[in-house]
């Protein structure tokens, strides 16, 4: 599996600014590999999160493409993208988010319910991952009773419940105090060495000792 | 697994009690207004079925003192006389086809009657405009002392009811017209022509000289082949002094005029409701998907196409929209049927309830007009939240 950027490039028309034109992401390339935990970093609008929801399929680049094992990410319509994404890219995205009408548990299947896909199997692994992000117990609990690590972990277990084979993370650890950000990051590791491509987008520094390869964001650019 | 579009409703149990209850109100709005303007109208056409006369002539002052008109259309008691020769001279006139007298009389609510009600006498020889729909109740022909009583009197089949101390036979009970023969007792001439006898020796009327034999209150007229109605009332209010020859047309106008002003007022009113709680309903889809954005977010990044967004904030309009016409209409029903009567007091016209397969029409039009208020207020929402750009919403400040 090989999800890669070429020459990716996303810019932003900004109101009222001299040029009216913002790269927030200039001419990148990158490739995410089976089996390997990428660690992006880079200062706060550097372009990180830009560069994530394009590998996502969520934010189509201004110029450049984003193939996902030859397929062309945005030559697909809405509708196959959106399923593509559904079965192949688990992402975690910035900040607490989860479905708040929905228990834990029905946060980590919501993938399998937008497609009518729940089965027993499905639920088992989804209390297994809680199990293993140390949350099980608050399976049938709502979200608004969670703090920000468990929701955090939540967000972990719904980006992984369909075995993805790229996992794209965007701060799993921003409000995360040290113990909960040392095990999230051994979670992804782990999720890596079991055959995942993984790329996590952080401001922590410690965060390169996880990873098989580090990069970083410079103003819009990519480096090694 | 219940449904992503449920479960949010569920998850948000007083957003959706406010949508579900405007919907009510919406629905129960549109049944209400429109079962008003259709009971009325058919009130009218009822009343136009049962006048069933083009021309009718009353004793002059009867018509001048609108004393004929409050009977007929308000259900006032009353009754008038004029002598029978003037029926003669009625007769005598040119152009008249179907013709009929009616005696009236009204009970009192002293000891000598059982309920105070208007009595009108027909002759079943010549009748032509009662008979018809007595005989839809009661095909048996009425008898000496035999009485037909109107559907909201409180008298069944076989009872006795007396009237200045003459006992009637209850023979049949009519179905109900929504008009003031709802609340009238008919008998034929025989019958009334001893009520009136019986009235008037214990000086309970208020003619006192008058013979019951030799006296009619109102003679119905149909115009015969080649003759206008019109032409025949200017004939009889030309020749015959001491009467009134009156269109029943013309009667009911005034009642058809307000019946119109009504109709307009209650169809303007359903509008502005449905308008009303449509913006409403708008306001609170828009607020509730605004206050969403992140979690849709998520239903993206989660794989969830555009227009599946669409689908689930349209499907909770939907349910909102079904729930909320149910109570609405259930409502409606619950107010509207049994205080039908409550309500042809108040609007003082004639009122009749459309049959049952009509009131279900009107509750499903109700109840489709008040659901697709909900969905087109949702579809703007669901159209916002199709186009939402994603990696903007979840884009933090790096």
């Amino acid at each position: 599996m090989q999800l890669k950027a070429e020459n990716a490039v996303k810019e932003f028309i900004r109101e009222g600014s001299g040029t009216n034109i913002f790269t927030a992401v200039a001419e990148s390339n990158i490739i995410l590999e089976s089996g390997q935990f990428t660690v992006l970093t880079g200062r706060s609008g550097s372009g990180k999160t830009t560069l994530l929801n394009m590998l996502a399929g969520l934010l189509p680049p201004t110029r450049g493409r984003i193939m996902l094992d030859g397929t062309d990410l945005y030559a697909l319509d809405d509708k196959r993208l959106s399923r593509l994404r559904n079965e192949r890219i688990g992402v975690i995205p910035q900040g607490q988010t989860a479905v708040y009408s929905l228990t834990v548990i029905e946060n980590v299947l919501l993938p399998f319910m937008l497609y009518k896909e729940q089965s027993s199997e499905a639920e088992k692994y989804a209390r297994e991952l809680l199990e293993r992000l140390d949350i099980a117990p608050l399976a049938n609990v709502k979200p608004s009773e969670l703090s920000g690590g468990e929701l955090r972990r939540m967000s972990i277990a719904r980006a992984l419940i369909r075995r993805p084979s790229v996992i794209l993370a965007d701060e799993p650890t921003g409000d995360l105090d040290d113990e909960n950000t040392r095990a999230v990051f051994e979670f992804l590791r782990r999720t890596a060495d079991e055959g995942a491509a993984v790329l996590t987008v952080t401001h922590e520094t410690d965060a390169g000792q996880y990873a098989h390869r580090l990069m970083r964001m410079n103003g819009g650019r990519l480096e090694e | 697994m219940q449904s992503l579009a449920v479960k949010n409703l569920k998850g948000k149990p007083v957003r959706t009690a406010v949508l579900v209850t405007l919907t009510a109100l919406l629905a129960l709005g549109v049944f209400a207004g429109t079962v008003i303007i259709t009971s009325l109208r058919s009130g009218l056409g009822s009343l136009e079925d049962r006048l069933g006369a083009e021309i009718m002539v009353v004793p002059y002052e009867a018509a001048t003192k609108k004393s004929f008109e409050n009977i007929i259309l308000q259900g006032s008691t009353g009754y008038f006389y004029m002598e029978d020769s003037l029926l003669e001279k009625v007769k005598e006139r040119e152009g008249i086809g179907q013709l009929s007298v009616q005696l009236y009389l009204a009970s009192t609510s002293s000891g000598c009657c059982s309920i105070p009600v208007q009595i009108i006498g027909f002759d079943p020889e010549t009748d032509f405009t009662v008979q018809p729909w007595i005989k839809k109740s009661s095909t048996e022909p009425l008898g000496k002392l035999d009485i037909v009583v109107g559907s909201d009197l409180n008298a069944f089949v076989g009872d006795t009811l007396q009237f200045y101390g003459v006992d009637c036979r209850v023979a049949a009970k009519l179905d109900k017209t929504g008009t003031s023969f709802d609340t009238t007792v008919f008998t034929n001439m025989e019958t009334i022509k001893e009520m009136t006898r019986a009235s008037l020796e214990r000086g309970l009327n208020s003619f006192k000289d008058i013979d019951p034999d030799k006296a009619v209150s109102c003679i119905m007229i149909n115009t015969a082949e080649g003759y206008s109605p019109d032409e025949v009332l200017n004939d009889i209010n030309l020749h015959v002094k001491k009467v009134k020859a009156v269109r029943t047309k013309e009667m009911i106008s005034g009642v058809s005029d307000s019946l119109g002003g009504v109709s307009n007022v209650v169809g303007v009113l359903i509008g502005a409701v449905w308008v009303l709680g449509a913006v409403i309903l708008l306001l609170a889809f828009a607020m509730s998907v605004n206050e969403r954005k992140k979690e849709f977010a998520v239903l993206r990044v989660a794989g969830a196409s555009r227009g599946k967004l669409a689908r689930t904030v349209m499907s909770e309009a939907l349910a909102v929209g079904i729930t909320g016409s149910i109570i609405g209409i259930a409502l409606g029903l619950i107010v509207m049927l049994p205080f039908a009567g409550a309500v042809e007091d108040a609007l003082a016209m004639p009122y009749l309830l459309p049959p049952a397969a009509s009131i279900i029409g009107i509750a499903c039009a109700a109840a489709a007009a008040a659901i697709a208020a909900g969905m087109l207020a949702a579809a703007v929402s669901a159209l916002r939240i199709s186009r939402i750009d994603t990696g903007v919403i979840l884009r933090g400040d790096n």
